[in-house]
């Protein structure tokens, strides 16, 4: 029983030494970020590296959702008659809600769990100790840059995302179900607000940008430095980024449109 | 050197649809477009009830939108509704005794102010206020009458 609760607290100090390990950490590259403005060459290469080659999942990713919104809407509204409502549908689904959560998540598993790997394979080969010694901070230089890049990326993959979705859903509803054109526009364009609607979808998907890069940095930096290390911490990025944005977009939601 | 360039190109790529992509969202599929650029006058309209119209809600004469309600606010002294509207300039030849009535579209659609120019001399302009209004149904107090006069014509 006492070796019980000793490992249970044995546990909870390591949980939140970990957070506090995380808290410092993100303060760290914060701290870091001047410096990399100072050099736009770093962030362009993370930049490419984290947005340019998650484009392509995201435009299919965002495409197909779309379709299917518009196919899904479609067959429960015509049931009401109601057909024409379908733009509201797929625009309000993917602006507030799918395109940034699905955006994280697929973000978390493509870029995030990269990013991971790689800082934690720098630990394991010593290349971030090898910067120490040649008094270069591997936080301002190695994780600052990534860390910006996957701020920057997310809003811009997500809005991505819901501008592609929206033309899936179109193609769905006005090209092979046959909803009117002037309908599935005028009446999304009546019912989407560009601050309610646009503004805080956007709010939301720079907000799981910073805690998705956030945690895969993090999990990379603090990884156990071996291959197994490595490959749990990228395990634990994936998870942990696709719950916090799970967790989040809930409360984000309450604040944003619960009233 | 030449890797270097490319991937220059591609991030500028992505940026610049990812921009656009924002720009669509703001202009092709928010009510941006639809926010009245042009310049509007102000009328104001007393309402015994207001039902479920927001601001927002569009001005409507002949089904042509001409405005929205811009403000709706409740008049202590008069125990009335209060709905100022902003109607575009360019519609400004309405008669002074214009009506103003607060319909639904479609059965469960939503809820607009219908202007019916009167006949007449002078014009509608800003701060003008129209006396003839007609208030929202409410369905309950429909229902209500309804049942009253059936009551009262089967004795």
């Amino acid at each position: 029983m006492i070796d019980w609760l000793r490992s249970l607290g044995r546990d909870g100090i390591a949980v939140f030494e970990k957070i506090g390990r995380g808290n410092l950490f993100l303060l760290r590259t914060l701290a870091g970020l001047p410096e990399v403005l100072g050099r736009p060459r770093l962030l362009l290469a993370q930049l490419y590296s984290v947005g340019v080659l998650s484009l392509l999942i995201i435009l299919v990713s965002g495409l197909f959702v779309g379709m299917v919104l518009g196919l899904q809407g479609y067959n429960t509204l015509v049931q009401f008659k109601a057909e024409e409502s379908l733009g509201v549908v797929v625009s309000l689904s993917l602006v507030r809600e799918l395109g940034p959560v699905v955006t994280a998540l697929l973000f978390a598993g493509r870029a995030g769990s990269a990013l991971t790997a790689e800082i934690g394979l720098m630990k394991a080969t010593e290349q971030l100790s090898g910067m120490e010694m040649m008094a270069v901070d591997p936080i301002h230089r190695v994780v600052a840059p990534r860390f910006l890049a996957g701020v920057l990326s997310m809003p811009l993959l997500a809005a991505i995302f819901s501008a592609v979705g929206v033309y899936g859903g179109w193609f769905v509803g006005v090209g092979l179900l046959g909803v009117d054109d002037g309908a599935y526009w005028s009446q999304m364009q009546a019912k989407v607000d560009l601050y309610d609607d646009i503004w805080n979808g956007v709010i939301k998907s720079m907000v799981f940008g910073l805690v998705v890069t956030w945690i895969a940095v993090f999990e990379g930096y603090d990884a156990v430095p071996t291959s197994e290390g490595v490959g749990r911490a990228t395990t634990r990025t994936v998870v942990h980024g696709a719950l916090a944005v799970l967790g989040l977009d809930f409360i984000l939601t309450a604040l944003m449109f619960g009233d | 050197m030449r890797q270097n360039k490319t991937m220059e190109l591609m991030v500028g790529l992505f940026v610049a649809g990812g921009a656009a992509a924002l720009f669509v969202l703001a202009m092709q599929v928010s009510n941006l477009s639809q926010l009245n650029h042009g310049d509007t006058y102000r009328v104001s309209a007393q309402f015994e009830n207001v039902g479920g119209l927001k601001v927002r809600s569009p001005v409507k004469v002949s089904g042509v939108r001409v405005g929205r309600v811009s403000a709706i606010d409740y008049d202590i002294d008069r125990y009335q509704a209060v709905v100022e509207m902003q109607l575009e300039k360019k519609y400004d030849k309405f008669p002074e005794d214009t009506s103003a009535s607060i319909f639904t579209a479609g059965l469960l659609g939503e809820q607009y102010i219908a202007l019916e120019p009167g006949g007449a001399e002078d014009y509608l302009k800003d701060g003008s206020q129209i006396e003839i209004t007609q208030s929202a149904l409410v369905l309950e107090q429909l229902v209500g009458k309804f049942l009253f006069n059936k009551a009262a014509g089967s004795k």
